[in-house]
C-alpha cells in the first residue's frame, strides 16, 4: 500500500512537471520518471514483461526519439522556440466538464467493487516467480502467439507502414541529387513549396 | 513471493490512470509545443495501459497484458510519424508552433 501511494504520488508529480515543464528537455526527464514508476507500478500488478517492456520501448527507444529530434530542432541557427502558451476560450469550461467527469470516474471506481476478485488485487496464486506464473513471459508468449496471433501480425504490418511513412515524410532527397537529376529534383521542390505556402 | 500483505484495490489503479489520463490532455490542450504535446499523449497512452494490466490482474487473464503490449507498438509508430511531422514542419518553416502551422483549419 505504502508502495503504491508513492509510485502515485511520483507519476502525478511527473506528469505535472511534463506538462509545465519550460523545455522539451525537462519534459522528456520528467517523462523518464514517469516510466520507471509507471514500470515499477506494472511489477506490483504481477506484469513483469509489460514491465521489461515499458523500460526497453518506451524509456529506451521513444525517450531517445524524442532527445534527437529536439536535439535536431535546437541546433540550428534559429533557436528553437515557441510563443507564450495562450489559453484558448473554450478550455475553462472543458477543464470544468472534465474535472466533473473525472469526479465521477473516481467516485464511481473507488465505490463499486469491481471484479470477481473483491475488488483487491491480490496475488492469483502463490507460484508468482516460476516459470509458467501468470504475467511471466512464458505465459505472455504462449497467449500472444496462439490466440492472440491475428493481433500481433497485424501490429508488424503497422509497424511496416510507420517505418515507411517517417522515411517517406521525414527522408531526405540527397541521393536523388546525387545521381544526376538535380533539375528536376529542384523543381520539384520548388514546386511543393508553392503548394505548401 | 505473496503480495497480499500490501494489497491495493484496483480502484485505486483505475483512479491513478484516470487521474494521469486527464494530466495529459491537459498538456495535450494547454501547451503550444509540439514535442511536449506528444508527451502529454505518451501519457495518456500509459494511462490507459496501467487500466488494462490492472484489469488483466483483476480478472486474472493475461489478455490485458497482449492489449497493453500491442498499445505499447501502436505508440511507438506514433511517435515516430508524430516526430517525424514535427521535423518536416521544422524544415520547411523554421518554426514549430502548432497554432502557427493551421493550414489545414476549417
Amino acid at each position: 500500500m505504502i508502495a503504491f501511494w508513492i509510485l502515485a504520488l511520483a507519476m502525478i508529480a511527473s506528469a505535472v512537471f511534463i506538462i509545465t515543464a519550460k523545455k522539451p528537455v525537462y519534459s522528456v526527464i520528467g517523462l523518464l520518471a514517469n516510466f520507471i514508476a509507471l514500470a515499477i507500478t506494472y511489477l506490483t500488478l504481477h506484469a513483469e514483461f509489460i514491465a521489461v517492456i515499458q523500460i526497453v520501448v518506451y524509456s529506451g527507444a521513444i525517450l531517445i526519439l524524442f532527445l534527437f529530434v529536439i536535439a535536431l530542432l535546437s541546433s540550428g541557427t534559429k533557436a528553437f522556440d515557441v510563443g507564450p502558451d495562450k489559453m484558448p476560450k473554450a478550455v475553462l469550461p472543458a477543464a470544468i466538464v472534465a474535472f466533473v467527469a473525472l469526479g465521477f470516474v473516481l467516485v464511481g471506481t473507488l465505490r463499486d467493487k469491481l471484479g470477481p476478485a473483491a475488488g483487491v488485487v491480490t496475488a492469483t496464486s502463490d507460484q508468482t516467480g516460476t516459470a509458467n506464473a501468470f504475467g511471466s513471459v512464458a505465459d505472455f508468449g504462449a497467449s500472444l502467439f496462439s490466440i492472440n496471433l491475428l493481433p500481433f501480425e497485424v501490429t508488424s504490418f503497422i509497424l511496416m507502414v510507420a517505418v515507411i511513412g517517417v522515411v517517406l515524410l521525414a527522408g531526405d532527397d540527397t541521393p536523388a541529387r546525387k545521381t544526376g537529376r538535380k533539375e528536376h529534383n529542384r523543381e520539384s521542390i520548388v514546386k511543393r513549396e508553392s503548394i505548401t505556402r | 513471493m505473496n503480495l497480499t500483505e500490501f494489497a491495493v484495490p484496483i480502484e485505486y489503479y483505475i483512479g491513478l490512470s484516470s487521474v494521469l489520463f486527464f494530466l495529459g490532455a491537459i498538456g495535450v490542450v494547454l501547451r503550444r509545443n509540439p514535442l511536449i504535446m506528444l508527451m502529454s499523449i505518451e501519457i495518456m497512452f500509459n494511462a490507459a495501459n496501467l487500466a488494462l494490466v490492472t484489469f488483466a490482474k483483476a480478472w486474472a487473464n493475461n489478455t490485458g497484458h497482449i492489449f497493453a503490449f500491442l498499445v505499447i507498438t501502436v505508440a511507438a509508430a506514433e511517435a515516430a510519424i508524430g516526430l517525424a511531422i514535427v521535423v518536416v514542419v521544422f524544415r520547411k518553416r523554421q518554426n514549430v508552433d502548432v497554432d502557427e502551422v493551421a493550414a489545414l483549419k476549417g
